[in-house]
């Protein structure tokens, strides 16, 4: 089995949030909440830079160690899923997550927040694949008809790349390589406890 | 004119020029991750830039200081709640097995003195009933998964889960109109005081039979517990409240603050209301009347609150000799 990943090229994006639109668009994310962000870092200095960042699919996921309802799983692919069903809405996963992931939409009590609603690596939830209940709750199953993340399929410069970690990683260093530089596998060492050494 | 044009093409050319040799590398100072973790250092805060979207929190790309809120969360806050909670009923059942019940020496009287009105036992038990709740809700978050989740399977665990979060949130709130009646129905007699020296010195009269040290309306144990709910529940009201509005609370740095303090707080307090629990209940004949019936056995008063007896009885032989028609 794959180990699923998310690579941005930072070198490469050009800040165009089409990554952004598409997975909105594609899930039909709620009013609000945005699963996929595109960050720009020393925003009109020499030497900036955009990362599109979006759930990483963490090894050992903080989110899921803190969940008081333990609704988080991790599919055979690696990528990290919720059951939105068991979700109680505490927030505890967006304390815990350091890529911002865990957004929830503004439906409960107070105004706060209602179940908690994440990137899926475009493969749903715990529904039967490509059913309607996935569908309503998590957006479609890209990977259960044999595609990769929309946002990572129609990146224009493809900066983004989604799919096995291992093979991902060999096209991010070769492009180091023959381009000679490259700002790093963002958000990386962080989710993974490892980075694409070049 | 001739001279102008050539001027502008070689100003032109050297312009053009100087860009590209500003250009030769593009990446020379561009931010990398490694740098800009070495940048971060030892600080808390998030590498963070700036967003198109209106939610200007997105800005922050990554925060690994995260991680280390979510294992205190699983691991520290999981052992401390456990060890207070256990631990507490450890020590009274250990207590009670050496100590027995607290008897009343003297024995009953049968005679009554009213120590707690309706509105002192309406504020006690929506204080009590509101606080067991809450305490039970907040630990099953804590201990909930490892507890009850093998119990009762993933969807029943989440929907009892799903109501608990709801029964907190809104109990919270009887809970802290409660405190505040009780703050101010009783502080005048929590002020602690030279009586309560002599009580604390002699142990309350708690490890030893025969023993009662004076103490008025409220011992120094019970000043404890009071001045404890006061603060402890003051300081779960408030950390509780913002994380209810956590808008108001700030960023996601605020929230695992404020749940830490909520949850320690909780933790502690929870140990300290067991053992009230126990000794108004098991441990102590005759404690319990004070706030079932209001009215407790006068021999129980005089032995647990001596001075106190003394006062009612003055004002009432006050009362009466004032009530007396004149001769």
């Amino acid at each position: 089995m794959a180990r699923m990943k998310f690579l941005c090229d930072a070198d490469r994006c050009i800040e165009c949030n089409a990554c952004v639109t598409a997975c909105k668009n594609e899930h039909e994310v709620p009013w609000g909440i945005n699963r996929r962000r595109v960050v720009t870092l020393n925003d009109g200095l020499p030497g900036e830079r955009s990362v599109s960042m979006a759930c990483m699919h963490c090894t050992d996921a903080p989110c899921a160690s803190v969940c008081p309802v333990d609704c988080f799983y991790t599919t055979d692919d690696a990528v990290v899923l919720h059951n939105k069903d068991t979700c109680i809405g505490c927030g505890y996963c967006s304390y815990a997550c350091p890529f911002g992931a865990p957004q929830y939409p503004q439906t409960a009590n107070f105004g706060t927040r209602g179940k908690m609603d994440k990137c899926t690596y475009c493969s749903g939830g715990p529904e039967p694949d490509m059913s309607q209940a996935e569908y309503v709750k998590y957006g479609s199953n890209r990977l259960a008809e044999g595609k990769l993340p929309l946002c990572a399929e129609m990146c224009s410069t493809k900066a983004l790349l989604a799919g096995d970690g291992d093979i991902i990683a060999d096209i991010y260093r070769e492009r180091v390589v023959t381009r000679g530089y490259g700002s790093g596998a963002w958000g990386w060492r962080t989710a993974y406890g490892e980075t694409v050494a070049v | 004119m001739r001279y102008l044009s050539q001027f502008m093409i070689a100003l032109a050319v050297l312009v053009f020029v100087g860009q590209a040799s500003a250009q030769v590398n593009p990446t020379e100072r561009a931010v990398t991750e490694e740098s800009m973790f070495e940048a971060l250092g030892t600080d808390t805060n998030a590498v963070a830039g700036r967003v198109s979207i209106p939610d200007s929190s997105a800005g922050n790309l990554i925060k690994p200081e995260n991680k280390s809120w979510a294992s205190f969360q699983v691991g520290t806050l999981q052992t401390l709640s456990v060890v207070a909670v256990v631990g507490m009923v450890g020590l009274l059942t250990l207590f009670y097995i050496v100590r027995g019940r607290i008897q009343v020496d003297s024995g009953m009287s049968g005679l009554k003195i009213l120590r707690f009105g309706a509105i002192d036992r309406f504020a006690h038990w929506t204080l009590a009933s509101t606080f067991i709740i809450l305490a039970l809700t907040g630990l099953n978050l804590i201990i909930g998964t490892s507890v009850i989740l093998p119990l009762l399977g993933e969807n029943a665990f989440g929907a009892l889960t799903s109501l608990g979060k709801i029964a907190h949130n809104y109990l919270a709130w009887p809970f802290m109109v409660a405190l505040a009646l009780i703050f101010v129905l009783w502080v005048i007699d929590n002020i602690p005081d030279k009586v309560d020296v002599e009580w604390l010195k002699q142990g309350g009269g708690i490890f030893k039979k025969g023993v009662h040290p004076p103490a008025k309306k409220f011992n120094a144990g019970q000043k404890v517990i009071f001045w404890a709910v006061i603060l402890g529940g003051a300081g779960l009201s408030f950390t509780g409240v913002m994380l209810l509005f956590p808008g108001v609370a700030g960023a996601a740095a605020d929230w695992q603050l404020y749940q830490t303090i909520h949850a320690l707080i909780a933790a502690g307090l929870s140990a300290i209301i067991i053992a009230h629990i126990y000794i108004g209940s098991v441990g102590m004949e005759g404690a319990f009347d004070a706030m079932g019936s209001g009215e407790v056995d006068v021999n129980w008063a005089k032995e647990h609150h001596g001075l106190w007896v003394e006062q009612e009885k003055a004002k009432s032989a006050k009362d009466s000799a004032l009530s007396t028609p004149a001769e």
